[in-house]
């Protein structure tokens, strides 16, 4: 083979500096994909070290958010007096588990780079592949939680307690207070923006720890604060007036008033909370994916 | 290990071809970096109410020019923080510069200070596995050479531990044996002989003999003077960011010793 033939097919790589901070695009999305399967792959292995691929780590995946949300649901109906029916489990269980997925996916995120450590310090790949790794693996979290909701939710459909509806002739039929509506599909694009939103946040997150480490350190009381002041313990439509004033710049507001909706009540919500959760989703996609990417550059030099 | 005894290549035979693999055009490395090892945030909003900052500009490599035909083996010498590491990083595409243009034709492979095995809780082989996706590779190139990588870096059964129980001189086997067996057109290489027992490095730069007889390209980062000596046919002295000399090995080499006010004693010239 002469020397020609070899060069014939060699890539060649132009290191030029970035125009106004961002890589270039185009060839960035090109490489992200074409490198996906380093995403899967260290996904799948921090699963395996995690021991999520054995029997009883899944088993734990599945008796993790029931018992977490038995706890909640024992405490608000405590503080509730014990009025509350299987439409308010079903509300509190779906949220909690979206809940679940996003807080999982900032606290595993938000290390993902200043964890990648000695690969981004050595080889040349585009990193955002590392939140989306960790996105990979909350996500593989979250869908057995999705399972036990669908069993819960047609458990208590079949077996949950009934109430009795009267008409004036004094015939009677017992209701149940849940029933299986297609409406209950829409979950699945909802959940698709819920996805964006998260993934948004979490690279932003995963940036901003190589800057401040300690942010994992703030994201648990920052979390649970965010719980408690978005409608997952509650009905958004219980809230103090106070409250609700202040919920247009809580995102949770209406990404899971419309998520409950859906997918625990089955009723088409106004579409104002379509619209917010939609702007919510792709502005904090974009926001989040192009501060990684003007900060990706110092990564090297920061770790 | 004295001079006498070291394993000296002689870069005889090797083919040099009109082709650049790597070209170098005035390139300007500039980066802001903290003091803190850890920076966080309490620290942040501490130093922010004496008004103080602890961030630097480093001016790490200004103005350098320079093509690497394919087949050369280029030395890179100069004082700590001199810009060599930061150089060849850019050259890896791992910090892009920020000023200047850098070509690099062919796939390559980097053996930098570090190392592989980014993730401890994983085994070796997760770890080359995900180090050979990163750059590129496919899972199927990769797996192919497993066998190889194993055999090389000789660690025995702690390929399948996780990387938390090895020593650093294993860690060290397996990088080399990786970079070793990624077939890349172009080899870089920071300081990364150093670590291993007196075994593994005979073992290690009789690998890079063999390279060296393929004529394969080649960017060598080292302080051990005799090594660079015997293996580099170009030698690159960058001082403060900035290239000082170019040539032949032996030139740049003296003139660089005798910079350094150090007399040529075995200390210096003794490998690693």
């Amino acid at each position: 083979m002469s020397a020609d033939a070899a060069i014939v097919g060699r890539p060649v790589q132009v290191y030029e500096p970035y125009r106004s901070g961002l890589p270039p695009l185009v060839p960035y999305v090109k490489n992200l994909w074409r490198r996906r399967h380093f995403a899967i792959e260290l996904s799948r292995a921090s699963m395996r070290a995690a021991h999520t691929d054995t029997v009883f780590g899944q088993l734990w995946l599945v008796i993790n958010p029931l018992l977490n949300a038995c706890v909640y649901f024992l405490l608000v109906n405590i503080i509730n007096g014990g009025t509350r029916g299987p439409d308010f489990f079903t509300h509190l269980i779906a949220g909690l588990f979206v809940f679940n997925f996003l807080q999982n996916s900032l606290t595993q995120g938000a290390e993902s780079v200043t964890k990648g450590g000695k690969l981004v310090l050595n080889t040349s790949f585009p990193l955002l592949l590392l939140p989306y790794a960790t996105m990979r693996t909350s996500f593989y979290r979250f869908l057995p939680s999705m399972g036990i909701y669908a069993v819960l939710f047609a458990g208590l459909e079949y077996f949950g307690p009934r109430t009795q509806k009267c008409n004036a002739a004094g015939a009677c039929v017992d209701l149940n207070t849940l029933h299986f509506s297609w409406i209950q599909l829409l979950a699945i694009p909802v959940f698709a923006f819920i996805w964006l939103y998260v993934a948004g946040l979490t690279t932003f997150m995963a940036a901003l720890t190589v800057y401040f480490r300690d942010t994992t350190q703030f994201l648990p009381y920052a979390t649970r604060i965010w719980l408690y002041l978005s409608p997952v313990l509650y009905y958004a439509d219980q809230m103090k007036p106070w409250m609700t004033k202040f919920e247009m710049f809580n995102p949770l507001y209406p990404i899971l008033g419309l998520w409950g909706d859906v997918i625990a009540r089955g009723q088409l919500p106004h579409a104002s909370w379509w619209i917010a959760t939609v702007a919510w989703g792709l502005g904090s996609f974009a926001v989040g994916t192009l501060y990684f990417l003007s900060r990706e550059r110092d990564f090297a030099v920061r770790l | 290990m004295s001079e006498e005894d070291e394993v000296i290549i002689t870069p005889s035979q090797r083919t040099v071809v009109d082709e650049v693999a790597v070209s170098v055009q005035d390139v300007c490395i500039t980066y802001r970096t903290t003091f803190e090892k850890r920076p966080t945030l309490k620290q942040a909003v501490m130093r922010a109410g004496r008004g103080k900052r602890q961030v630097k500009t480093v001016e790490a490599v200004k103005n350098v020019s320079f093509d690497v035909p394919r087949g050369t083996v280029l030395g890179i010498i100069g004082h700590n923080g001199a810009g060599k590491s930061t150089l060849m990083r850019a050259i890896a595409g791992i910090i892009p510069p920020t000023a200047g243009r850098i070509e690099v034709t062919g796939r390559t492979s980097t053996l930098l200070a570090l190392g592989v095995g980014f993730n401890p809780d994983l085994t070796g082989l997760e770890n080359v596995l995900l180090g050979g996706l990163a750059a590129g590779l496919s899972k199927e190139e990769v797996e192919t050479r497993f066998d190889e990588i194993a055999a090389f870096a000789d660690i025995g059964d702690f390929i399948e531990l996780p990387m938390r129980t090895y020593s650093s001189g294993m860690a060290a086997r397996l990088a080399f044996a990786v970079s070793m067996h990624m077939d890349p057109d172009i080899l870089l290489i920071d300081e990364a002989l150093s670590t291993g027992d007196a075994a593994f490095k005979e073992k290690a730069t009789a690998k890079l003999r063999e390279l060296v007889d393929n004529s394969s390209t080649m960017l060598l980062i080292s302080h051990a003077l005799a090594t660079v000596r015997s293996m580099c046919n170009e030698v690159i002295w960058l001082d403060h960011g900035q290239m000082k000399m170019r040539g032949e090995p032996d030139a740049v080499l003296d003139t660089y010793i005798e910079a350094m006010h150090v007399k040529k004693t075995a200390a210096v010239m003794n490998d690693f």
